[in-house]
This record gives C-alpha cells, structure tokens and sequence, in this order.
C-alpha cells in the first residue's frame, strides 16, 4: 500500500522541528532513517496528518567524541555511518557489534541510532546497548531541553520518554569503562530479522583479575528492553568462572518474563536467554583477557 | 523563520546521470515516482514495507529501500537504478555474469539484486569471500535461485574486473 495523504516538511533547525510539533500536536510524526516508520505509514498502521522530515537539520548527523571518552551521538546518525567510524570502533564496540546485527546494509544506511531508540521495539538491539552503557538521551521540548538517563526511557513497547511535542536530539554514551569486556549476541530466525532474544553484557575486572562489575540488559524478552539489576554484588570480588556464569544466567531465567508469540515460546526465549547469557559473558572475559575457570 | 508543512512540492534530483525535475505530492514513494512519474520500471516493487528488497536503488551512491523513502525527501540526491548499469543497450559485466551464471530464473529480485551487488563492488576490493558475500546479500530476497548463482555471479565479475584492472587491487 501507501501513504494516506499528508503534509510534509524539512526544517533545518531543531528550533523549526519543535515549532512544528507545537503547531500539530498529536497530528504529526518525526521521521529520521524511516525503516520504522515508513513501512507503518506503507501500511497505514500510522496516519500522520503532517511529517516531519529531520534530516536536513545538520546539527543532528553530528557525532560528537569527547575528549573525556563519551561521545554524543546526534539523532540521525546513521547506523551505517557508526558501523564504519573508527573512533566508534574504538570507544564503543559494544554498540558497534550490535548495530551490525540490525537488519541489513540498505537498512542501515539510512537507519539511526536516534530512530532506533525513540521507537523502542522491545526486540531492537541498540536500546538493550544504552542500558548497559548507562546513556543519555538529550530531549528538546516546548518548554526547552532536558535529560533522560537510559534506565528512566523505555516506558512500554513503542513508548518512551519522549512526548509527541518532543524531539530527541541525542543520545549520549560515557565511556566504556578502561579493560572492559564486551559482548552483543542475539538468536534471530534469520540474519537480520530482529532477535527472539538479544544479550547485551559488560563486565569489567580491577588489576588484580576480580571481577569489579558485570551489566546485562536482554531485548525480545519483555514490553521493553530490560536490564538484569543487582549483578555487580553478585560478581564483585570473583573470579570469572563457569559455575559464577552459570549463576548470572540462572538469575537471568529467573528473572525475566518473556512472551509467547508467533516467533517463539516464552519458554524457549527463558531457555536461550540463559545460553546467551552465558555465551556472551564467556565473550566478554576473554576480550577483557580474563581466563574463566572451569 | 517558521516551517509549513505542504501536500505537495517540486523536486530536482539527478537520475542515472540525467537531471529530472517535478512536482510530486509529499506522500509520494520514490520507488512510485521513479516507475510512475519517470517510467523507469527497472525498479520492482514487492513487498513494499522494506523487506525483499526488489526495490533496492542507490541513494548518493549507497544502498537503500526506494519504497521506504519519500521522493520529497530525495531533492537535491543523486539516484542510481538498474537503468543506469548498462549504456546503449550493452549490459554492464555484472549483468552479464548474472545471464551467464543463471541468476535469475522470474527477474522479478533481480534488479534489486543488482544495485546491493554494484555496492558491494564498489566497497570490496578484489573477490569477496562467499560469506561475506552472502551477508552482504541477505537483504534481498530471492525465490527462484536458491541464491547460489547469485553469489557465483557476483563473484564472477568480481574476479573479472580483478583481470582486467590488476592494477587496482591492493
């Protein structure tokens, strides 16, 4: 199918885009990469009377690298262009390796980390990333910016912390902590179809080979991306080994509660969230040059 | 300066090298007007919500879905189609390799098929390696072949252009 008629503009300022929204209120959509929202316009899922188009506005292709080791991705950063940057790379491998898994080349040139997350499919990879890495989402609205910490976003399938008169500017990551392991793995019915299950892990160990933290945030489990609490007190002071992996990913199955739909059984996501749990803290250790006992 | 929202607008871009200039209405897919308002049909469109990829077109010289873009969106681009591979009715070599290698039995992925390899091309010195390949690939769906003259095929001309501009690999 196609559109329903609607109108369109290309602002070039964030300042525009927000007046707009503030003119159309529920009326109106923002679109960035479209490999969201234009199959559900295509569809018409969603009937927008107005769109508008952010990707003339310069300000929001802007990768940001800090001197201090964040860096602020501008909302219509493609996935594509971070897959290739090599300051990204560098900083943040852990969202780089699960940005590749995001559906395919011609999607990811025109999708964004920014779309990605405002969307917030609950079995989307980059959202599970931003609870890991602790990010920011940076947030224009009527009233002017503010900040939203990634563990306050996700608020329900396809519904975050931003308003429909908001725009989200960025999405800010702090460093990946120095000798940190990393992982993203995912089981997907193919390559490129969104994950059953995704795990994204971090774990970060002190000089004498103690484990110091470990985070894990799961995506395909729940309404939304979810992030495993209280796992820094169960590893801090230990050794990575097969029977504390073992342990995380009990607390894992236990602590999730996936649904059933036509993809996969609850059961079956419980079950290969376990093994991915385990799979990726095992990653994870080595890339930090940790041995796991057995 | 406040921004207006339009039904409907006038866009300029650059298709295959030729300049074309119109007034589409905003909701208008690209893939639409490329076969619609420019007949230049090469384009397919199946699914048209962005999986099989029959509708794969190169925006400035990158892949993407042409049924996921709006041709407002795209003034000022440069667009690439399958119409602009071959020149005077003589098919580009990687065309050829896909008549040779039987990749294509319905043609309906083809073109699709065509565009996400020329990138691949274009961004992969020498032969890509199978795998690699068939990830690079894994976006186009494909229900005749199987896939494998598709990959031999694009691996064929890979291995010709190797032959015939030694110089440029490294």
């Amino acid at each position: 199918m196609k559109p329903a008629p609607l109108a369109y503009c290309d602002p070039t300022t964030v300042d525009e885009a927000v007046a707009v929204l503030a003119d159309a209120g529920d009326e109106a959509k923002l679109l960035a990469g479209g490999q969201s929202l234009m199959p559900l316009l295509n569809l018409r899922i969603v009937r927008p009377s107005v769109l508008v188009d952010l990707n003339r506005i310069e300000q929001l292709s802007e990768i940001d690298a800090r001197e201090t080791g964040g860096i602020r991705i501008g909302a219509t950063v493609r996935q594509r262009t971070l897959e290739l940057d090599a300051t990204m790379r560098e900083r943040l491998p852990l969202l780089v390796e699960a940005v590749r898994l995001v559906a395919h080349v011609p999607i990811r040139t025109r999708g964004t980390v920014g779309g990605s997350v405002a969307h917030a499919d609950p079995a989307a990879e980059i959202p599970a990333v931003t609870l890991v890495l602790g990010a920011t989402m940076h947030v224009l609205g009527p009233t002017g910016p503010r900040t939203i910490p990634a563990t306050e976003f996700y608020l329900g399938p396809f519904t975050t912390g931003v308003d429909p008169s908001d725009l989200l500017v960025a999405v800010e990551f702090p460093p990946q902590p120095p000798g940190a392991g990393w992982a993203f793995l995912e089981i997907a019915r193919l390559h490129g179809a969104f994950a059953l299950v995704g795990v994204a892990a971090l774990i970060h160990a002190g000089a004498d080979g103690t484990l110091e933290d470990a985070r894990l945030a799961l995506c395909g489990v729940g309404g939304t991306p979810v992030e495993i609490e209280g796992l820094d007190e169960l590893v801090r002071g230990q050794r990575p080994s097969a029977s504390l992996i073992e342990h995380v990913a009990r607390r894992v199955r236990e602590t999730i509660e996936p649904f059933t739909d036509t993809q996969a059984g609850a059961g079956y996501r419980r079950e290969v969230a376990g093994v991915l749990t385990a799979r990726a803290l095992h990653l994870a250790a080595s890339r930090a040059g940790l041995e796991v006992a057995a | 300066m406040t921004v207006t929202p339009v039904d409907a607008r006038p866009v300029r871009m650059l298709v295959n090298g030729d300049e074309v200039e119109a007034q589409v209405e905003s909701r208008r897919l690209l893939a639409d007007f490329l076969r619609e308002d420019l007949e230049l049909c090469g384009t397919h469109l199946g699914c048209e919500h962005g999986v099989c990829g029959a509708c794969t077109i190169l925006l400035d010289g990158e892949p993407a879905r042409s049924c996921l873009l709006l041709a407002v969106q795209c003034d000022g681009a440069e667009i690439q189609t399958v119409e602009g591979l071959g020149r005077d009715g003589v098919l580009a070599p990687l065309q050829e390799a896909f008549r040779e290698h039987h990749a294509l039995q319905c043609g309906f992925c083809t073109p699709g098929f065509l565009m996400t390899a020329s990138y691949v091309l274009s961004t992969t010195p020498g032969v890509p390696e199978e795998r690699e390949l068939r990830e690079a690939l894994a976006g186009n769906l494909c229900r005749c072949t199987g896939y494998h003259n598709i990959v031999d095929a694009v691996q064929d001309a890979a291995r010709r252009r190797q032959q015939t501009s030694p110089q440029k690999e490294g």
